[in-house]
């Protein structure tokens, strides 16, 4: 007798749009089951959240979006809202248990199969027992009470010290906190607790029309950008079944490349200089200034912000603007290659990043790792290569990969990945289509479901949202952070605590795309 | 070490001069903070758009040190708090205790359309809606999000000087 969890997977419709996506009801007994199922066929989980249904279908309905060889799985399961418990997938997909504990923060919905309850996003500013995501939520009487009580996992022995970052940063960089256990110098845990830059983004959506949803997408987290709105823009084209013209694809993926340039140069000068190299910090960020500017004058905005908006694009380009973006991205070339060798050669700073904050290929493919991160620890997951889209499906994009897993690798990453963008970049100029660059999109009574799916540039960026009445009912934003800050935990092991901002620059993940 | 310097050298100097000033007689700031401030600056739960604009401020291509100014990593060498985002609930008394810290004279500033008046996320059941509820703003400096040199006029206007002309 087949596995009955395959049989329901076999029963999941395809949605009628051009991402591959298989969508499908379970019951509670067989939702751990689809996902062994998934897992055991090299299926990563890509997301998990909850949604405020009691009106409708008298109940609570739990998401968990999956991507597999195939494509995307969606699946979905009603929980009984006098229960509110339903079962876990933690012990399945290890990065499951921050969104599972997220879900009982935001909807109040309790996952069985861990011991884990502490609270992920709710610090103790609105009480226990108050869930953002229902319906009867109350926004009065909140607090700013801050979060001193939180259950830090205690250190197991009297020689261990530990020494609490954050939330606040020496540097220019977001909200979090991290505890370190550490003997001497060495670090023995590192535990992470975020919430501090939790804005309340999926409430805030809930009503909003078409535009000003897009507004809010473009700052979910400001250097993903154009990935977010691109994302946005593909689930609202999907509800409004819309067709785009094809310069504004081309054009969209021309500013996704571009953002993808701007962060690795930046990430690329920031990791010089954490490990005492203020040379390259300098170099790269003069030309990671250069491109914002050129952004500016021919995009109009220097992080490309609202330029991607559902239907079309919000800029076009000239022959002059073409031909000066070409000439541009030949300068940058050159000047990136002169410092790739540079940095290759430079003795110093190999001791630094070389066998530092290492995640094996086999840690990594556990944790479910992509983007930057999963690639330079050999997971080949690349969505313009494995799903591509137009344009990418005309471009035959070259996955960057490397099998180190260390801070040496995730560098090469991004050097590999910059030439391929300028690559691209080249090949968008010359075979740019022509005609429209934005075509309105008419959701005045849209309904119904849509997903959208872009590999940003730190991994794939994948957004849920359901449209009612022409507004905004429900959505879900996700970051490839969720799944990436966990690792991170992992590759400062046995490293030494001043190696920590290396190795985190290294990552350099998304505080306000997780906290939403 | 040759290619570092034969590096350093082919960049040169780069971007433009930083804008003229001259010593605004109607500020209230104190003489001391004349081209010389340090800044701490905090995130109060912005997307991380300002905060790629103050990294890139203190870029080769902005005169930031030039005008006298720097970013310090501790409160207590402070004398401008700059704080962006609309100040989520979560931050607020992280953002105080940090306030708390610096010495006195300082001085407040808002960075970014988010810290001024709550931004897109004003209303929000998690945000405080602006940086005002909380602490007392000196300055305002509006934009999603404003670019470097909006921020170092910013800053000189904070220090006391006014644009010349």
């Amino acid at each position: 007798m087949p596995n009955p969890a395959l049989r329901v997977l076999t029963d999941f419709r395809q949605w009628g749009t051009t991402l591959p996506v298989w969508s499908g009801r379970l019951c509670k007994e067989y939702w751990p089951l689809a996902a062994e199922n998934i897992r055991a066929q090299g299926g990563r989980l890509l997301a998990l959240w909850g949604e405020e249904r009691r009106a409708e279908e008298s109940g609570y309905l739990i998401h968990a979006a999956f991507l597999a060889e195939t494509g995307i799985i969606h699946m979905e399961m009603i929980v009984d809202p006098a229960a509110a418990v339903c079962p876990g997938l933690a012990a399945i997909f290890p990065a499951a248990l921050r969104m599972e504990r997220t879900l009982y923060d935001l909807l109040g919905v309790r996952t069985t199969g861990t011991n884990d309850t502490r609270p992920w996003l709710r610090h103790a500013v609105w009480p226990a027992d108050q869930f953002p995501l229902r319906a009867d939520f109350r926004t009065e009487n909140l607090g700013t009470a801050g979060d001193g009580d939180y259950a830090f996992v205690p250190a197991a022995s009297l020689d261990t010290h530990e020494i609490p970052v954050g939330p606040i940063h020496a540097g220019i960089i977001e909200p979090g906190h991290f505890r370190f256990q550490v003997l001497g110098e060495e670090i023995l845990r590192l535990e992470e607790r975020f919430g501090y830059a939790h804005k309340g983004v999926e409430r805030l959506f809930q009503g909003l029309d078409v535009a000003a949803g897009a507004r809010l997408a473009g700052r979910i987290s400001g250097d993903s950008t154009v990935a977010y709105a691109w994302s946005y823009a593909q689930a609202m084209e999907q509800i409004a079944n819309a067709q785009v013209p094809e310069r504004t694809q081309w054009l969209r993926a021309l500013c996704l490349e571009r953002e993808r340039m701007a962060n690795h140069l930046g990430d690329l000068g920031a990791i010089g200089n954490d490990a005492g190299l203020a040379f390259t910090l300098t170099q790269f960020q003069a030309l990671k200034e250069d491109l914002l500017r050129e952004n500016q004058r021919y995009f109009g905005h220097r992080y490309l912000m609202d330029r991607v908006l559902p239907g079309g694009v919000a800029f076009d380009l000239t022959a002059v603007a073409i031909a000066a973006l070409h000439s541009a991205g030949q300068a940058l070339k050159t000047a990136v290659g002169r410092l790739q060798e540079i940095l290759a050669e430079h003795g110093g700073l190999r001791d630094r990043v070389v066998q530092l904050g290492v995640i094996s290929p086999e840690r990594a493919a556990h944790l479910g790792l992509m983007g930057v991160a999963g690639r330079a620890s050999g997971q080949a997951w690349d969505l313009r290569v494995q799903f591509p889209h137009t344009p990418y499906d005309q471009l035959q994009v070259r996955m960057a990969t490397a099998t180190e897993g260390d801070v040496a690798a995730r560098m090469a990453v991004r050097f590999l990945e910059i030439s391929e963008s300028l690559r691209l970049q080249e090949e968008i100029l010359q075979k740019l289509p022509d005609g429209n660059v934005y075509h309105p999109l008419d959701l005045r009574d849209a309904a119904g479901e849509g997903v959208g799916w872009v590999e940003g540039w730190r991994g794939e960026i994948f957004f849920w949202l359901r449209m009612e009445q022409g507004n905004i009912r429900q959505c879900r934003p996700q970051d490839p952070s969720w799944v990436l800050w966990p690792a991170l935990e992992e590759a400062v092991l046995r490293d030494i605590v001043a190696d920590f901002p290396l190795i985190n620059k290294s990552f350099n993940l998304s505080y306000s795309g997780h906290d939403l | 070490m040759y290619r570092i310097l034969r590096e350093v050298l082919r960049l040169g100097k780069v971007g433009e001069k930083p804008p003229r000033t001259e010593r605004d007689p109607a500020s209230a700031s104190p003489s001391s903070f004349r081209h010389s401030l340090s800044v701490r600056h905090v995130d109060a739960g912005s997307c991380n758009g300002c905060e790629l604009e103050l990294n890139a401020l203190s870029g080769p291509h902005y005169g930031l040190e030039q005008a006298g100014f720097r970013f310090t990593a501790s409160p207590r060498h402070a004398d401008v708090l700059t704080v962006s985002g609309p100040v989520t609930r979560h931050m607020v008394a992280a953002l105080q205790d940090c306030h708390n810290a610096m010495p006195e004279p300082r001085r407040i500033i808002a960075i970014g359309d988010c810290a001024c008046c709550g931004g897109v996320f004003r209303g929000s059941y998690a945000v405080m809606d602006g940086v005002a509820a909380v602490l007392p703003v000196d300055l305002q400096i509006p934009g999603c999000p404003p670019d470097p040199d909006a921020l170092l006029r910013g800053l000189l206007q904070v220090s006391g000087e006014r644009m010349e002309g």
